[in-house]
């Protein structure tokens, strides 16, 4: 399957996600971190250098997926969106803290998610739940892993190195939303 | 070495983890081309996509979708037939699946936070258990992720806030409710379950089973069969549509149930399938 759209580059400016607007279609490329409510509670709580990661100006994917290790290697088996409303009341400190401009899922978030999108610049990407060999098929590579013992497979942060990855803007970074 | 009842429910499984059911196949198909029909593009290209990911699981034996849920076994066993030997089994299987990625490790301690890793724990997997005549064991797995199961409720009639009394039409209502809620969070175009009546637990329980019925079977009972008919009609004009994004598929078929209630209680439960509706089933 061929996606068109426009095509969005990670690490990402305040003034490339700003211009984005509701409806369009993007695809997204470069380095990417899963990451799903025990990770956004710790998020929230810390600062960017307590985190052995950074998600400065970066992508945020709402995804537990099914990661298989072979060989000391690790491969993305299935990975398609989770609900984001559980990350919901976390998201507006991690934005203020870590600077993320754009956070992949589904389902949407609410008012306050959508009005700290307008202050800090930042928009929400809407994948197609339930997608998760399509949307795999534009995962390039596991990149690393964080606190894997502590929280297990779906809720660990993963980097993920992505081509493409098809998304569709539905919270811009000028107060709409189409949840 | 796995034994011969090991095998078949792994392979049983990599099927429900893997596949759709060809109903489910079919109704995704009919409500593309709907969609199409409508010029609703934005719709359509999201059940196209669902269509994509089921042919690429196909092609790649893996899950349609990481949420693989709990995995409910519901096993029919002839007359005194112990359970053991199956459940021993299913447990070994479930554990190899989830090794080999057909399953997410989704057994996680409430208490502690800890994921077991490998589907194995207090609940999981779900065995729902059932004797009957037949000479064979028949058995139907049901894959069901946490964005539908979320959005599950039960509803007590007399309901104020919806004005929904205890009849048919105060059960409809709290359906289009649960289903309006539910927005687009648990994976539209939904396959939708209600039980009318029951006590608390065995409301959920019946709603559950109603999903190992095919998509387009209605109801034996009349008056369940006709308010199946009207709620699908009813869900689809909310508008809703694939994913929460808007469109004319919102419901590919609606599931209703009825268990006798005590006087004073009249429980309402819905409970709502994702459309990657995961099931598969084995005899032995």
């Amino acid at each position: 399957m061929i996606f068109s759209g426009t095509r969005l580059s990670a690490p990402l400016s305040e003034g490339r996600v700003r211009l984005l607007e509701l409806g369009e279609t993007v695809l997204v490329s470069g380095v990417i971190h899963t990451a799903r409510d025990m990770a956004h509670a710790r998020m929230a709580e810390a600062s960017p250098r307590d985190l052995p990661f950074s998600i400065s100006g970066g992508v945020v994917y709402h995804c537990g997926p099914i990661i298989s290790n072979t060989g000391g290697r690790w491969e993305v088996v299935a990975a398609g969106p989770t609900t984001s409303t559980r990350t919901d009341s976390y998201v507006p400190s991690v934005l203020e803290k870590h600077g993320p401009r754009a956070f992949i899922g589904k389902g949407g978030l609410g008012p306050a998610s959508l009005e700290a999108f307008a202050k800090f610049g930042c928009v929400y990407l809407s994948a197609v739940g339930g997608c998760a060999q399509l949307l795999a098929e534009a995962i390039k590579s596991v990149e690393d892993v964080f606190y894997l013992e502590e929280f297990g497979v779906p809720e660990a942060v993963w980097r993920l190195d992505v081509e493409d990855f098809p998304a569709v803007v539905t919270m811009d970074s000028k107060g709409n939303t189409l949840h | 070495m796995k034994n011969h009842m090991e095998q078949a429910i792994y392979n049983l499984i990599k099927k429900a983890s893997a596949s759709i059911p060809e109903d489910v196949g079919n109704a995704l198909n009919s409500a593309l081309d709907m969609e199409r029909n409508r010029g609703n593009v934005p719709a359509a290209d999201r059940i196209e996509q669902m269509i994509e990911n089921i042919r690429l699981a196909g092609l790649k034996q893996r899950p349609l979708c990481q949420d693989t849920g709990i995995p409910n076994f519901f096993v029919e066993l002839p007359l005194g037939t112990p359970r053991s030997p199956f459940e021993t089994a299913a447990k070994a299987a479930v554990a190899e699946a989830t090794a080999n990625g057909l399953l997410r490790p989704n057994s996680v301690c409430p208490i502690t936070g800890k994921n077991t890793g490998d589907n194995l724990g207090p609940g999981t997997p779900a065995f729902h258990w059932n004797e009957t005549d037949n000479r064979e064991i028949r058995v139907q797995l049901l894959l069901k992720g946490g964005g539908s199961e979320n959005v599950g409720a039960q509803y007590s009639l007399p309901n104020t806030e919806l004005n929904a009394e205890r009849s048919l039409d105060g059960a409809a209502k709290c359906v289009l409710d649960a289903v309006k809620r539910a927005g687009g969070k648990g994976c539209p175009p939904y396959i939708v379950s209600v039980c009318l009546g029951g006590d608390r637990a065995g409301g959920y329980a019946a709603a559950k089973n109603n999903f190992l019925r095919e998509i387009g079977e209605r109801s034996t009972i009349p008056e369940l069969a006709n308010l199946e008919r009207g709620l699908l009609a009813q869900i689809n004009a909310l508008g809703i549509g694939p994913m929460g994004l808007g469109g004319a598929t919102t419901a590919l078929d609606v599931f209703a149930t009825a268990l006798n209630r005590l006087p004073a209680s009249y429980f309402v439960t819905v409970s709502l399938m994702c459309w990657s509706f995961r099931r598969a089933k084995i005899c032995f």
